[in-house]
């Protein structure tokens, strides 16, 4: 008996057509040529014939019959695929939902159960049918999709490979009739598959997968084995991340802006942290400042943090290494007074604190124009 | 008491507060210098592209006057099939610039700003939602002879009768074509 958990490789893609089976299927019969046991515990072919002709050779687990309001569904046999045992197994479209009355609600349920009875397996999910990119998918090409599964599905995955396939290369596929059969076509072509739509998809696609290598990195610098200290002393992340330092008044909403342009034109995920003093509460204007910014950072997807701290210098450093910061932003300082102005200010500060970290300076356009004549 | 006791006394206590005004944290100092409670503020709702320049005229001579902060506030609407409180990108790549632009030509003309993206199932939602978690004193809003932009005269009427502010709504006119738009800010954000 089998005690340790199967291994799971997720093949991840834009949309349909792109690839994923095809390859889960080269990986099978990789597999099955290395002398391993594979079956194909379900198998969505489309009807494509290049899809079921590299399917040829592989012992496929029967599916079974379920009657649901008169309607005879098929879905994958779970309990037989567990009888047979294989050493691996092929789950295609892992965010099926099931028919009603089955072990499970959901197919990448039935796949934890193959897992952990020491069953390699080979499974695919387009990027849409993720629950926190499905708004997101869902705006940009208009098309919501009803099966999500939850991200961290991916994240349970021991390896997650990005079928990347390029938008004309796709469209020139589903011309060909690669993808769905002839009648299908011109519908598909005037609906979902739009250039537009399929490269912010790929794009969509090619982050998830970059987020996934970052989380993966992050947990395994926390182990600390050997390697993993070496992996650590690498640099901290391939993509940008952007922090810009606020504070609840009028004048941060034109760095949040600035922030975000910057962000957007370096394709990074945008991090906002006011530093508070502890023990404070905001109230009256600044608490109504503090959920403006709140409802900002919500409708431009980037993340607040309100992290407490008296050493602003310390607490943004702490935060940046935490979250992987590449760059930050931040306003003008206030003039310092008195004594403070031997102090060291705060972007050298962090400069110093986070090397290798961009710090800029965003101009305060209202101290600009009390300056001019 | 000895002259010298009383010197060495100042000195110590100017020590001791020089030392604190270089250890105190600036939250510190910052906390006393909140800003004045109370600041008026002149909402100016718009949607789209751009802004109508007489309305933004009419909140910049307000504000002078009164020494309001205006809030050029951009009402976004988030459609049926996302969540409400989903991020909306396109939609800030359209009210960004403007915002930048409004937010400059404001502070040229020597009035405060303080600007907003706000957001809710229809304009109105979003006005509803803003209003409630911020009070202002001021709702500027120009009328627009097209039914299909903007605000429409149901929007108009319900912030006559239920908007606990004083409602300025311009007529629509010609000169309703001059607008300020992202123009301005265009190659340099």
């Amino acid at each position: 008996m089998r005690a340790e958990r199967g291994h799971y490789t997720i093949y991840l893609g834009m949309a349909a057509g792109v690839g994923k089976t095809y390859r889960m299927l080269q990986e099978g019969q990789t597999e099955l040529e290395g002398g391993r046991d594979v079956v194909i515990g379900l198998l969505e072919t489309h009807g494509r014939a290049e899809t079921q002709a590299l399917a040829e050779g592989i012992p496929v687990v029967a599916r079974r019959r379920v009657t649901y309001r008169d309607t005879d569904l098929e879905d994958m046999d779970l309990p037989a695929v567990l009888r047979r045992r294989p050493e691996v197994c092929l789950v295609d479209e892992l965010a099926h939902t099931n028919a009603p009355g089955l072990e499970h609600e959901k197919r990448y349920e039935d796949i934890e159960d193959i897992l952990d009875a020491g069953i390699d397996v080979l499974s695919t999910v387009n990027v849409q049918h993720l629950e926190s990119l499905n708004d997101q998918v869902a705006e940009i090409s208009g098309t919501r999709v009803r099966e999500t599964v939850p991200d961290s599905v991916l994240g349970r995955a021991d390896e997650v490979v990005l079928i990347d396939l390029s938008p004309e290369a796709l469209l020139a596929r589903l011309r060909a009739g690669k993808v769905y059969k002839p009648e299908r076509i011109e519908a598909a072509l005037n609906g979902f598959f739009r250039v537009e739509n399929l490269a912010a998809l790929r794009e969509i696609a090619l982050r998830q997968v970059a987020e996934e290598v970052e989380a993966k990195r992050l947990v395994t610098e926390v182990v600390g084995t050997r390697d993993d200290t070496m992996a650590a002393d690498m640099s901290k992340a391939v993509g940008e991340r952007l922090l810009a330092l606020i504070e609840p008044y009028p004048g941060s909403q034109r760095l949040v802006r600035r922030a975000w342009r910057s962000a957007q034109r370096l394709g990074a995920q945008l991090d906002l942290l006011w530093v508070a003093p502890p023990g404070h509460e905001p109230e009256g204007d600044q608490e109504r400042q503090l959920v403006a910014m709140r409802q900002l950072a919500s409708i431009l997807g980037a993340t607040l943090i309100v992290e407490p701290g008296d050493d602003v210098a310390d607490t943004v450093a702490r935060v940046a290494r935490d979250r992987g910061t590449t760059y930050i932003l931040m306003g003008r300082s206030r003039r310092a007074r008195g004594l403070a102005r031997l102090r060291i200010p705060l972007p050298q500060r962090l400069m110093e604190a986070l090397p290798g970290v961009d710090v800029r300076v965003v101009a305060d356009r209202s101290t600009r124009h009390e300056r001019t004549p | 008491m000895n002259p010298l006791i009383i010197g060495a006394v100042a000195i110590a206590a100017a020590a001791a507060g020089l030392a604190a005004g270089w250890f105190l944290p600036p939250h510190g100092r910052r906390a006393r210098r909140t800003r004045a409670r109370g600041t008026r503020k002149i909402m100016l709702p718009f949607t789209g592209m751009s802004i109508s320049r007489r309305a933004f005229d009419a909140a910049v001579r307000l504000a002078r006057v009164e020494g309001a902060t205006i809030m050029p506030t951009y009402l976004a609407r988030v459609p049926r099939h996302l969540a409400l409180d989903a991020p909306l990108p396109n939609q800030c790549l359209q009210a960004m610039p403007l915002l930048e632009a409004v937010e400059q030509r404001a502070i040229a003309q020597g009035v405060s700003v303080d600007t907003r993206i706000v957001r809710g199932r229809t304009y109105r939602d979003a006005l509803r939602r803003t209003l409630e978690a911020e009070p202002v004193d001021r709702v500027i809003v120009s009328a627009t002879s097209n039914s299909h932009k903007g605000l429409s005269a149901d929007d108009l009427e319900w912030l006559l009768e239920k908007v606990p502010a004083e409602v300025l709504i311009l007529r629509p006119d010609p000169e309703d074509e001059r607008k300020v738009t992202a123009e301005g800010v265009k190659g340099h954000f």
